[in-house]
């Protein structure tokens, strides 16, 4: 066809809303440390690496089909890679976060061969248990601490910055940073030729072998990506914490369940989805965290109305009643104008 | 169209041979001592009743499902341990039986997955070639519906435009025509037609007869998961052995 009256586009308006108001709050936020108190400061770091977390389960269990419960064990071993890197090896606490997530997507790599020959159900249970193991020979180390953990010392605390303030703006924009990375990457990832063949394999694998999507390299590249990031985040996240065990540190409630809650309710495999579930587990967690155990209730309540009600979580629910989408990802193909009969 | 076949004006080069497939699962045979082959460029037509194993056959050759016996050969190599998405980009393309769309991913979407993944094709060509070949099948209408909200019809169309997106040198169809209107069918016809005549091989299941008599050069009849008949349709069709299993008309009566 020569005079073909048809064009394709990639966006939308509410996507070019949605990226100005995105870079307003982006702005904004990197200002905090001259707006916001220490303890606000300090709870919007932790909402920012539990952002890029969820965003990071979301592209592997949402997209790739990969539900892992064992992202646990690259948090963990990014946490003890920061440790050992700056202890024993000498670097600077922020080359030690990259280079625990080159560490990091480094041993994804035996890890992913192993796992990937389990399926489904078994998948699940086999990460988890790979992040016991990695547990359990963090727990043997007694150079950092064995079973009962180890701090980071003042010097390389000091090494950061040499104020408390300078210290606490740092790792907030670290934390910013990290979450402004993960979702940049996922969104990259979903828009390029690679992520129409992750989002075929999330709608249908058998049509999309048969198209010719090597499936097991497509979900290898996201497992190893994925985990690479997790680790450089599990750095950051014990980088705040000044002190790291191999419970903290391995801890599948904190680094795993509490993710999976954030991308189910928010909506698993959009991007959307995480931000908004981040946002509302942040907003439960501090308005019900005092009343103890009747805030897990009150979490297991949420996730069990959103699964039955809204299955394709909040951001889901919102997709099926308006057709918006902020990043665009979409084609969408549209008469020319001037065709128009 | 009614020259000699396609296959004979050609040289005679195979561009797909099986030999000897066998699968079973469990105590039921469903692929049988299978061979044949399929000239450069040529049409061919299988028949046989529910159950025969026509799509386990096309599971087989495409490699969904792996054969217990035997050897499948591609453009002369030998592709039996070779990946669906290997043998994919290698120039097969098939539609399924049972519709497998993306279903949260647009029409045109769907297209680009196939366009992207097994041609290779990126940018302006890939969209290009989709909004012809959805041109072609009749979907560019709801090139922005999702895949999943499709009406049955709609959805084997949009199998047979990710099959084309893929650009195939092999296209396998399963049972695509069913359901049609006559001017529909005509139309998919036509455009079977029109493919076949760019020099793409086809292999085509199905049960609407007249579609497939218009477009095959030859036709091979499965019962049982083994070959029971093979040669030109019109004598096919008009064998003791298919006037059985089409019209219940003993052999030996």
């Amino acid at each position: 066809m020569s005079d073909q009256p048809h064009e394709i586009s990639r966006s939308s308006q509410a996507a070019r809303v949605a990226a100005v108001l995105g870079a307003l709050i982006i702005i904004i936020l990197v200002a905090a440390p001259w707006w916001a108190g220490r303890a606000d400061m300090r709870l919007m770091g932790e909402l920012f690496l539990y952002l890029a977390l969820a965003s990071l389960w979301n592209l592997m269990a949402g997209y790739a089909g990969l539900v892992s419960v064992g992202q646990q064990a690259y948090v963990g071993f990014g946490g003890y890679m920061l440790f050992a890197l700056t202890i024993f090896g000498g670097l600077h606490p922020v080359f030690a976060i990259a280079g625990a997530g080159v560490l990091g997507a480094l041993i994804a790599i035996p890890v992913a061969t192993l796992i990937f020959r389990l399926r489904g159900a078994y998948f699940a249970i086999g990460t988890w248990v790979i992040a016991e193991v990695f547990r359990l020979s963090f727990a043997q180390l007694s150079a950092l601490g064995g079973g009962s953990g180890s701090s980071l010392p003042v010097g390389i605390v000091r090494s950061l910055a040499s104020s408390r303030s300078g210290r606490e703006s740092l790792s907030y924009w670290m934390a910013l940073g990290a979450a402004v990375t993960a979702i940049t990457v996922v969104y990259l990832m979903l828009r390029s030729r690679r992520g129409l063949a992750l989002t075929a394999i999330r709608d249908n694998e058998l049509a999309a072998g048969s198209l010719g999507i090597d499936i097991w390299r497509t979900k290898f590249v996201v497992y190893v990506v994925a985990s690479g990031l997790t680790a450089m985040l599990g750095a950051l996240i014990f980088l705040q914490k000044l002190r790291i065990s191999p419970d903290a540190a391995f801890s599948v409630n904190d680094w795993t369940a509490f993710v999976i809650f954030i991308v189910v309710i928010g909506g698993i495999g959009t991007i959307e989805g995480p931000i908004i579930g981040t946002l509302i587990f942040f907003a439960l967690r501090e308005t019900l965290a005092d009343l103890g155990t009747t805030y897990l209730i009150v979490l297991g309540v949420v996730a069990i109305v959103v699964m039955l009600k809204a299955p394709k979580g909040v951001w889901g629910f919102i997709v099926e009643r308006y057709d918006i989408q902020l990043l665009p990802l979409r084609y969408r193909v549209n008469v020319k104008e001037h065709a128009k009969r | 169209m009614c020259a000699a076949p396609f296959y004979l004006k050609v040289q005679m080069s195979p561009i797909l041979q099986i030999n000897g497939l066998n699968k079973a699962f469990g105590a039921v045979t469903v692929a049988d001592d299978l061979s044949f082959a399929l000239q450069q460029g040529e049409a061919l037509g299988v028949i046989g009743p529910n159950g025969a194993g026509k799509t386990t056959m096309f599971n087989l050759i495409t490699g969904t499902l792996a054969p217990d016996k035997g050897a499948i050969l591609f453009k002369g190599e030998n592709v039996t341990k070779h990946s669906a998405a290997r043998r994919c980009r290698a120039g097969m393309a098939r539609s399924f039986q049972v519709p497998q769309p993306f279903s949260g991913m647009s029409v045109f979407e769907n297209a680009m997955v196939a366009a992207t993944q097994s041609s290779g094709l990126s940018g302006q060509v890939a969209e290009q070639l989709c909004l012809d070949v959805l041109d072609q099948t009749a979907l560019l209408n709801k090139a922005n519906t999702l895949a999943g909200s499709l009406t049955l019809l709609d959805r084997k169309r949009l199998e047979l435009t990710r099959a084309l997106c893929a650009k195939p040198k092999l296209l396998m169809l399963d049972e695509i025509a069913g359901g049609l209107t006559e001017s529909e069918c005509t139309s998919l016809i036509q455009t079977i037609k029109d493919i076949h005549a760019s020099g793409v091989s086809i292999i085509w299941i199905e049960h609407v007869v007249h579609a497939l008599l218009a477009v095959v050069d030859r036709l091979i009849v499965i019962d049982f998961g083994s070959k029971i008949a093979e040669g030109a349709p019109k004598e096919i069709m008009a064998s003791p052995e298919v006037q059985e299993i089409y019209l219940g008309i003993e052999v030996d009566a």
